[in-house]
């Protein structure tokens, strides 16, 4: 009996709170768009420490990285979550890309065959997801394949889906173009970089983890 | 067709270097399996640095509610063969450029 009173009043506390266990939120999207930063920026907001590095040289993050508990205690709501940020997806990859960012030619050829095996890494976990937020950039037209067959993707899976448009603090940003690509979904605009905004993210994200 | 063989039916044209244009658009998991193959092929064929692939369909934004009902009763009827998928090397094709009303081939 105390039991059931026990777990009655868990549930309860729950339903009013909001609270949320061992969740697994993906971090999807196309390489550079900001994933990491903004793994990075809830991570040193929530746990004082990063998850990962970022650079401007695309394909950074070549292996899916964990945060394996978060939580997230906002507006008297608490959200726990294993975090998983995954590499950029792409549909080509070719060395002499990256050579422009000056990269020697070596570590160019590594970092492509590095970013090949990310991408596949990164598809092979979408089974593994619960929620994900695809973090797209703001200010590049988000009709591309990749963002198309990533939603795609998720939706098939009946993965709830979160579009964050990142790097809204950059002039050509326009995520009016993103909510029209996507209609169907709610999109968050943000600055993971300046931490622009992340009060309307943690929101969404509260939401998009009751839809679990 | 299984998944595989049709991924690996497009993916040996587009070694072939040749853009492949289908009636209809891949599943979303077909997209992803061709994704996979092609960065795993990426890492063991000398030279191909992948693929760029786009889908065009009809822009229903502006139909009525009727026109929307016929196409989403011949969707799921005869499948999204109005749709028309774009597949090609990406050392063929440079680059496609999309938007909901066009679609742009930008050629090496």
């Amino acid at each position: 009996m105390l039991r059931i009173i026990k777990n009655f009043s868990a549930r309860m506390l729950s339903a009013i709170f909001g609270r949320k266990k061992n969740i697994k939120i993906g971090f999807y999207g196309p390489p550079n768009a900001g994933k990491t930063s903004l793994a990075n920026r809830i991570c040193k907001d929530w746990t004082g420490e990063e998850i990962g590095l970022v650079s401007k040289v695309p394909h950074e993050t070549r292996h899916v990285q964990f945060k394996e508990k978060v939580e997230i205690n906002h507006k008297g709501k608490t959200l726990i979550f294993k975090m998983v940020d995954t590499p950029g997806i792409a549909t080509k990859i070719d060395y002499e890309d990256f050579l422009k960012f000056g990269v020697k030619k070596s570590d160019a050829k590594k970092r492509a065959k590095e970013a090949t095996q990310g991408i596949i890494e990164s598809i092979q976990w979408l089974d593994d997801m619960e929620a994900v937020v695809v973090v797209l950039d703001a200010s590049l037209n988000p009709y591309s394949q990749v963002n198309i067959t990533i939603i795609g993707n998720l939706v098939a899976r009946k993965i709830p889906i979160l579009i964050v448009a990142n790097k809204i603090d950059l002039k050509k940003a326009d995520i009016k173009k993103i909510e029209a690509a996507f209609p169907e979904y709610e999109t968050v605009g943000i600055s993971a970089k300046d931490g622009i905004n992340m009060d309307e993210f943690y929101e969404a994200l509260f939401r998009l983890a009751n839809k679990t | 067709m299984s998944i595989s063989e049709r991924v690996k039916k497009i993916l040996n044209l587009i070694l072939g270097n040749k853009i492949v244009i289908l009636h209809g658009r891949l599943r979303a998991e077909e997209e992803a399996r061709l994704i996979e193959d092609t960065m795993a092929m990426v890492d063991h064929i000398k030279n191909f640095k992948g693929i760029e692939l786009a889908v065009i369909e009809p822009d229903m934004r502006n139909e009525s509610m009727f026109g929307k009902m016929k196409y989403s009763i011949a969707k799921s009827l005869v499948g999204d063969s109005s749709a028309i998928t774009l597949i090609g090397p990406a050392s063929v094709v440079k680059e496609i450029r999309r938007d909901p009303k066009k679609l742009e081939l930008m050629l090496s």
